[in-house]
């Protein structure tokens, strides 16, 4: 993948920046600039708000791969789940901290910050967010002002408290 | 000084190997090796897992234990010997992660061992002077040592961040003081992937001296005893050296038991003073005197005489996990499985 593009992408893998309309208040990810929950959904373009995700999320269903895809050589055997978040959009990432007999459908799991790829040993590290099994049971945080609310910005995973 | 530690965070990979498993592979009695350094295991990191990664979630668990918002962050450094580039900040990725960007001055620090000490006395001079609100310090690593070298029985990876501020403070800072000469007593040169250490000379001339007589000037200046204190955190390179040299400037076991974390998690080089200053933070109670002494090879110590406050009574810890937990688990990996993860065996190629 071209620096370019990765690096455009930075706000989706590093913090789950996603977007919100304002009208239904359906969550997207990746950002959208148009909701089509919306009957009238051509006026929502250009509204929608970016929101990020909280990270917290849990697994809708999983697969265990065995014959890596490039640059995953040393992690098999690994998971790769599709993630329900908290905020409804559902998507794909790698399970990691856990084996793989013991991730479960159903299971909880957190936003963690791990690295995704290296362009060879003296190119670029890509970094990005992954899931990791939630510790204890988790517990929204209900902003209780612009403090907290500023919480959001700290990245996926810390909006529990 | 009105500046002080207002939150915190700890994180130690999930991977663990025992001395004797890595002596079981060279020959060596590891279990010997093991019980003269003083270390029951180290943690190792898993391949998606670097100085950046472990930065980035010990800052993010104390963003939100502390209540803060990313954006009041005014300075970020990140102290480490193992940062993932030569050329290129870690401590940009980190603030990108915690989405502290981009008004904010960041820098990566080195220092061998105390570059994350070093970056708090640089937060509490920021943030004394009023020109920033919050400062984050964070010492990190993923060290290593050459195969089947002393070393390798102990360098492990973990890190700590701490935000420095002025509101809501859990310890003040009272006094700090740094003890710095040019002693070779640890290196790496440029591009070569292990360090070099000189034997014994890292034990008298190196730790021993810098860390008691940083403790000794600290304690002269804010007029205290080893009695006033609760608590003592060291640097720990390995089990013994700060048992031996609390001893030796007048400490018990029993101030020195929460500081010391790296017989169960080995050494994490900048983050070993800081993890175990973490895990006393996860304890102490209102009023406890804390005493910190950090050392860097090449080399110097910083030290710390900290207070805990009122405010630590009310500190919300439950984001994140308290050092002990990860003292106490963990996945015990075999010394292949090990080889791998860290990159020690040839893949073939260039």
């Amino acid at each position: 993948m071209s620096i370019a593009r990765f690096w455009r992408e930075t706000p989706q893998r590093y913090n789950l920046g996603g977007a919100r309309c304002p009208r239904c208040h359906t969550v997207y990810f990746p950002p959208r600039s148009v909701c089509p929950a919306c009957a009238q959904h051509r006026q929502t373009l250009g509204h929608l708000e970016p929101f990020q995700l909280s990270g917290e999320g849990s697994v809708v269903s999983y697969t265990v791969v065995h014959d890596a895809a490039e640059g995953f050589e040393m992690q098999v055997p690994y998971i790769l789940a599709i993630v329900r978040t908290v905020e409804g959009p559902q998507l794909t990432g790698q399970v990691v901290d856990v084996d793989p007999n013991e991730v479960a459908i159903g299971m909880r799991v957190r936003a963690t910050f791990r690295k995704l790829r290296e362009e060879g040993k003296a190119g670029v590290i890509h970094y990005g967010y992954k899931f990791a099994p939630a510790e204890e049971p988790i517990r929204r945080a209900e902003p209780r002002g612009p403090e907290e609310a500023a919480l959001v910005r700290a990245g996926p995973g810390t909006a529990s408290a | 000084m009105e500046a002080g530690i207002v939150s915190y965070g700890a994180y130690v990979p999930r991977y663990r190997i025992t001395p004797e498993e890595i002596g079981r592979v060279w020959g060596a009695d590891g279990v010997a090796m093991g019980q003269g350094l003083g270390v029951k295991r180290k943690s190792v990191p898993a391949p998606d897992e670097d100085t950046i990664t472990i930065s980035t979630e010990a800052l993010r668990t104390a963003l939100v234990r502390g209540r803060i918002d990313p954006q009041e962050i005014g300075a970020l450094y990140v102290g480490s010997e193992s940062h993932p580039y030569a050329v290129k900040p870690t401590a940009t990725v980190v603030a990108q992660a915690v989405g502290a960007t981009p008004n904010l001055t960041a820098a990566d620090f080195e220092f061998a061992c105390k570059a994350g000490t070093a970056a708090i006395q640089t937060c509490l001079g920021l943030v004394g002077a009023g020109m920033i609100r919050y400062g984050v310090a964070i010492g990190s690593d993923t060290s290593q040592g050459a195969p089947g070298d002393a070393l390798e029985y102990s360098a492990s990876a973990g890190g700590a961040a701490f935000i420095i501020g002025r509101e809501k403070v859990l310890a003040k800072v009272l006094h700090t003081l740094s003890y710095t000469t040019d002693t070779p007593d640890f290196w790496r040169r440029e591009g070569q992937r292990y360090p070099s250490h000189s034997g014994r000379f890292t034990g008298e001339p190196a730790y021993f001296r810098h860390v008691t007589e940083c403790a000794h000037r600290i304690m002269e200046r804010a007029g205290t005893t080893p009695r006033e204190y609760a608590h003592v955190v060291f640097h720990q390179p390995n089990g013994k050296f700060p048992q031996r040299v609390g001893r030796q400037l007048g400490f018990t076991e029993e101030q020195m038991r929460l500081g010391l974390v790296t017989p169960s998690i080995g050494n994490t080089y900048s983050g070993a003073a800081l993890i175990g200053l973490a895990n006393v933070l996860d304890s102490a109670k209102p009023g406890d005197r804390i005493l910190v002494v950090g050392y860097g090879s090449g080399a110097g110590s910083d030290a710390f005489d900290l207070e805990a406050t009122e405010a630590i009574a009310g500190y919300d810890r439950s984001f994140g996990r308290p050092v002990q937990s990860y003292l106490d688990q963990g996945t015990e990996i075999p010394y292949a499985v090990y080889a791998k993860f860290r990159g020690k065996i040839h893949m073939g190629g260039s």
